[in-house]
């Protein structure tokens, strides 16, 4: 077709063939698609919000914000706080971040820079096969096995040398806080290093190449180009692992200790806001009771979106700090 | 950082003071790298091995063709549940993989829209939600409206949890595909949705498988959520509107038990589940590289 | 449970469809199904039926589901295994959710019956109108302990517990193994200097509602401070999800005590105490499971109506005084006459024939005054308002 040709037929198209050509071309239909899709996973979003939200209506009205400030769970007089298990999620889980993440990204430079190639696919298989472990087989482990032969005897080691600190404060316990930081950090490994794995290796190698013809070392690379280009999908699988260690149930369940504490001493027992739906849950037996575990389902929801508001706000900040010709 | 100059050009500035301390900084750093990835070997051999060591004895091949038998009568297996966890986590899979792929395309064409932010919060807070909450949730949206536990239930609060981790690996896969790829595309007058389907995703392919296999892992070991929705069930079912046995279900019940029996065979369970999993990987992988080899072929 | 809210379920729906839509391999929702399912035979069952041993299911059989309690059912699955070669027309379904489950599934009718091992309170006897509790069998709970002589030897012997002694553990107030307490009350045992480390069970669950009823009763100061429940505020100690959580805390910590069930202390060795009755003495629920049936039999001449009774410190020389009952819970007016029929037909089994399984799985069946109650109100049981 001349090219005159078809600018008469389009001078013909009416805005009714223009849709119906639209339509025949498949962008119209795709792109619905994909705000379908989105819409649907916001709106599952919301409406999980909003059942845990109507479905606490009764603990909300009694404990009002007393509800995140109260230190008694008590089921038999039926007063309830969160506090407890607030804190021990967030001193879990950051604990756990700040140990994973680390040894995660390091993993994950060691399979995509430095690994040879004959070790790089049974050690990523070896990884990724850790995700399909079961959660209650890690509580178990963690129990009988890791909790015992690691978590005490590092325990009394820290409490020996650096019991000066609160959070190493004795007296010491097998099931601690430190115990659910030490397992949801091997728990979130796989999440870590399979994604940032797989952002590194998607990295174009004139990335590399460009750092390494200007005399940097492959240190310097990764740090000033590789990481830099990929901190978003870092990022993504960072708050990925963060969701899974805050959201964790049977696993923490298992070594925790489930105990009120409010120490800051890590080795002792505490608990989590997972934890305490996953014990109670299906045996509240009254109205009140079965709200205010909703609550607290409601409060780690409400945590969540916070951490990632905040999350965003930092990304936002170190995003604008990174000279540009590093993403270039 | 070195406000004024730019890395590179920072880092040669250093070069030239400092070379020794940047050699020996660049090899302990390395080295750090490989000693992490000693450190998570040890954890994930030792939990595997102890897997193994517990599960191996009560492997058969009845285990894989039998239907579970109480304390105290021998024999007996896991077929249901193998079945079962194949059937709720392939419902998972067919509403989760295409909702999150299609949502994956909206946020990376349009991230900073109102709804490409939204959809970006949300994925976020969706992990965050513990499994037991998805649960009950769906257990509100199908048990309770239709009157009966149902393998469908259970499959769609697997689909729940499995969406963030697939929508949000297969969104950052699709950013570190080279702009200039899209853009060959459609200059050449590839529609949108061609441009996605035949150049994107493929480029992005072995990390969205990345993505989905993750997803599976995590969706086919959780035993939370089944207790309100799957339910379980002793007997052979396929059928999705009634209970089903899943494997995950299966080894928390017997690993509650306070029998030696049922115990070594939550063990078993668990080596048969992870097997599945690596299993299916295996497969993703190969027919993943087969593809691409293809494409290049072409 | 959640209240379910329509347009939500609908754009669940929708979703579902959506999904379905994409992806053909999935099949699109059914239409709500009530209550009685025939459950339609799938080509499958071929290798079921060449199973030896596993009972062929009729073509066209019953479905009948049942959610609840723990602690029963690694019996209920074996009776229900045995049951379906009497019966091979039904199918009996039991899933283990917790007896706050349990109720809440039989309560909502998404289930054909439920267990408990809790006593409905009439909260929830008011939400399901009609509904009857039946005991079924009843199980002893022991102190498992753990705890190294001072020769550096683990101590086996059966450690005994005088009346209010375990009460006094549990509130902190006995803090050490040599209590003059403890130590008069075994003079075969050496008991060394040290810190008691309560270890109690951190999930919701029968066997604590049983434990603080036991508590509650001998003392008036835990009954006061803490109370009876599922779950309840410990005044001290380490939470253990489940008996597996606290028998692994009990066996790593030494000196650490908890209570178990009787089937886990003693199909795991673990050694254990037993607390003195409120007639002074101890009976070994151990070797003499009969000490349960003593305590059964003492609460058991009349239980009324509810069929519910606690039978913890029970007076008798010979009763164990941690038991408890665990029970099925069904309306006395079925909508479903098969399905009615075959629960009663299926329970008389279970009381008579089911008695062995019982006592091969260390639970203790009932006696025989109550096993009569339980029959005469299973005989009541009706139909859309007709006997059954």
């Amino acid at each position: 077709m001349s090219v005159i040709a078809e600018i008469k037929r389009q001078k013909r198209n009416s805005p009714w063939s223009e849709l119906v050509r639209r339509i025949e071309h498949g962008d119209v239909i795709f792109r619905t698609l994909t705000v379908v899709a989105g819409l649907l996973v916001v709106l599952v979003t919301a409406a999980t919000g909003f059942e845990l939200w109507q479905n606490s209506a009764l603990a909300r009205a009694k404990f009002g914000l007393d509800f995140l400030t109260g230190t008694n769970w008590d089921p038999v007089i039926e007063d309830f706080g969160a506090l407890p298990f607030l804190y021990g999620t967030i001193q879990t889980s950051i604990f756990a971040l700040l140990i994973a993440v680390p040894i995660g990204l390091g993993i994950a430079i060691f399979l995509s820079e430095l690994a040879p190639a004959w070790l790089r696919q049974p050690l990523g298989f070896l990884v990724e096969l850790l995700a399909a472990v079961p959660s209650v087989i890690f509580g178990l482990w963690g129990l009988y096995v890791f909790v015992p032969s690691v978590v005490k005897p590092f325990a009394q080691f820290l409490n020996d040398n650096l019991g000066f600190l609160p959070i190493f404060q004795g007296p010491v316990f097998g099931p601690s806080r430190l115990a659910a930081t030490l397992i949801l950090s091997i728990m979130v490994l796989p999440t870590l290093v399979a994604i940032s794995r797989d952002v590194f290796l998607a990295i174009p190698n004139a990335q590399r190449e460009g750092a390494l013809g200007l005399g940097a070392t492959q240190w310097e690379m990764i740090t000033q180009n590789l990481i830099p280009y990929g901190l978003s999908g870092i990022l993504g699988a960072i708050i990925l692992a963060l969701g899974r260690a805050m959201g964790e149930t049977i696993a923490v369940t298992m070594v925790i200790g489930n105990n009120l504490d409010l120490s800051a001493s890590l080795l002792h027992p505490g608990y989590t806001m997972a934890s305490i739906i996953a014990n109670e849950f299906t045996e509240a037996t009254t109205d009140l009771y079965r709200e205010a575990l909703i609550e607290i389902g409601l409060v780690l929801f409400a945590l969540t979106l916070l951490v990632n508001i905040i999350a965003r706000l930092l990304v936002w900040r170190v995003a604008r700090r990174i000279p540009t010709e590093a993403r270039a | 950082m070195e406000s004024a100059l730019s890395p590179v050009r920072a880092a040669q500035h250093r070069a030239r003071s400092n070379y020794r301390t940047r050699q020996i900084v660049n090899r302990v750093m390395l080295a750090l790298c490989g000693l992490a990835a000693l450190i998570a070997v040890i954890p994930l051999v030792w939990i595997l091995g102890y897997v193994v060591q517990r599960g191996v004895g009560a492997l058969s091949l009845d285990f894989f063709t039998q239907l579970p038998t109480p304390v105290g009568v021998p024999g007996g297996g896991i077929l249901n549940a193998i079945v079962g966890s194949a059937i709720v986590v392939g419902i998972a899979c067919a509403i989760s993989i295409p909702v999150s792929l299609t949502a994956a395309f909206y946020v990376y064409a349009r991230p900073n829209t109102l709804l490409g932010t939204l959809i970006r919060f949300s994925t976020d807070v969706l992990s965050g939600v513990p499994s037991i909450i998805m649960g009950i949730f769906a257990y509100t949206v199908f048990v309770l409206t239709q009157g009966h536990f149902s393998a469908l239930s259970g499959g769609f609060a697997l689909a729940i949890i499995m969406t963030p981790i697939v929508l949000r690996t297969t969104e950052e896969m699709l950013k570190l595909v080279p702009k200039t790829l899209r853009d060959g595309s459609l200059a050449l007058g590839a529609a949108d949705w061609r441009t996605a389907l035949n150049v994107l995703l493929p480029a992005a392919m072995s990390g969205v498988i990345t993505g989905i296999m993750l997803g599976i892992a995590r969706v086919a070991g959780e035993a939370a959520p089944m207790l309100f929705t799957a339910f379980g069930n002793p007997f052979f079912s396929t059928a999705l509107d009634q209970p089903i046995a899943t494997l995950p279900h299966q080894i928390y019940v017997y690993a509650i038990s306070p029998y030696r029996d049922w115990q070594d065979k939550a063990w078993a369970t668990a080596l048969v589940l992870i097997a599945l999993v690596m299993g299916l990987e295996i497969i993703a992988r190969g027919v993943a590289s087969w593809q691409e080899r293809k494409l290049r072929g072409r | 449970m959640f209240k379910s809210s329509g347009l939500i379920a609908l754009l669940m729906m929708a979703f579902a469809l959506f999904a379905a839509a994409c992806a053909p391999t999935a099949a699109p929702t059914s239409a709500p199904v009530v209550q009685t399912v025939v459950v339609k035979e799938t080509a499958a069952p071929q290798v079921i039926t060449a199973t030896p041993g596993a009972p062929a299911p009729a073509s066209g059989s019953l479905a009948m589901n049942g959610a609840g309690a723990t602690f029963p059912f690694p019996l209920y699955s074996k009776w229900f295994y045995d049951y379906a070669f009497v019966d091979p027309t039904v199918k009996f379904n039991y899933q283990s959710i917790g007896s706050g489950g349990g109720i809440a599934q039989i309560t909502a009718k998404t289930v054909d019956f439920g267990a408990s091992d809790a006593i409905l309170n009439d909260e929830q006897l008011a939400k399901a109108a009609g509904i009857q509790m039946f005991p079924t069998v009843a199980g002893a709970e022991v102190l498992a302990y753990n705890l190294l002589g001072e020769d550096g030897k683990p101590i086996t012997a059966l450690l005994k517990l005088p009346y209010t002694a375990t009460a006094d553990i549990f509130l902190g107030k006995i803090t050490k193994w040599n209590d003059p307490i403890l130590q008069q009350a075994n003079p075969d045992i050496k008991l060394p200097a040290k810190d008691i480390i309560v270890v109690h069970r951190s999930d919701g669950s029968g066997t604590t509602y049983i434990f603080t009823d036991y508590l509650s009763k001998v003392s008036p100061e835990w009954k006061e401070k803490v109370g009876n429940a599922t779950s309840v505020k410990w005044p001290t100690g380490l939470g253990g999800k489940g008996n597996e959580g606290v028998s692994g805390l009990v066996s790593q910590n030494d000196g650490a005590i908890g209570y178990v069930e009787l089937a886990y202390a003693l199909t795991n060795k673990l050694p254990y105490g037993i607390p003195q009755n409120k007639a002074g003495e101890y009976v070994d629920v151990g070797k003499t499971p009969e000490g349960v049936q003593q305590a059964m039999s003492d609460f058991g001449a009349n239980l009324g109506d509810k069929l519910a009774i606690s039978i913890v410190d029970a007076p008798g020389k010979n009763s164990y005084p941690i038991a408890g009952y665990t029970y099925l819970l069904n309306y006395m007016n079925q909508e479903d006459c098969t399905k009615g029929k075959k629960f009663v037909e299926f329970f008389k089994w279970a009381l008579t024939e089911g008695t062995k399984d019982a006592t091969d799985l260390k639970y203790v069946p009932l006696p025989d005054d109550v096993k009569q109650q339980v029959l005469g109100k299973l005989d009541k049981m009706t139909c859309k308002g007709n006997p059954l």
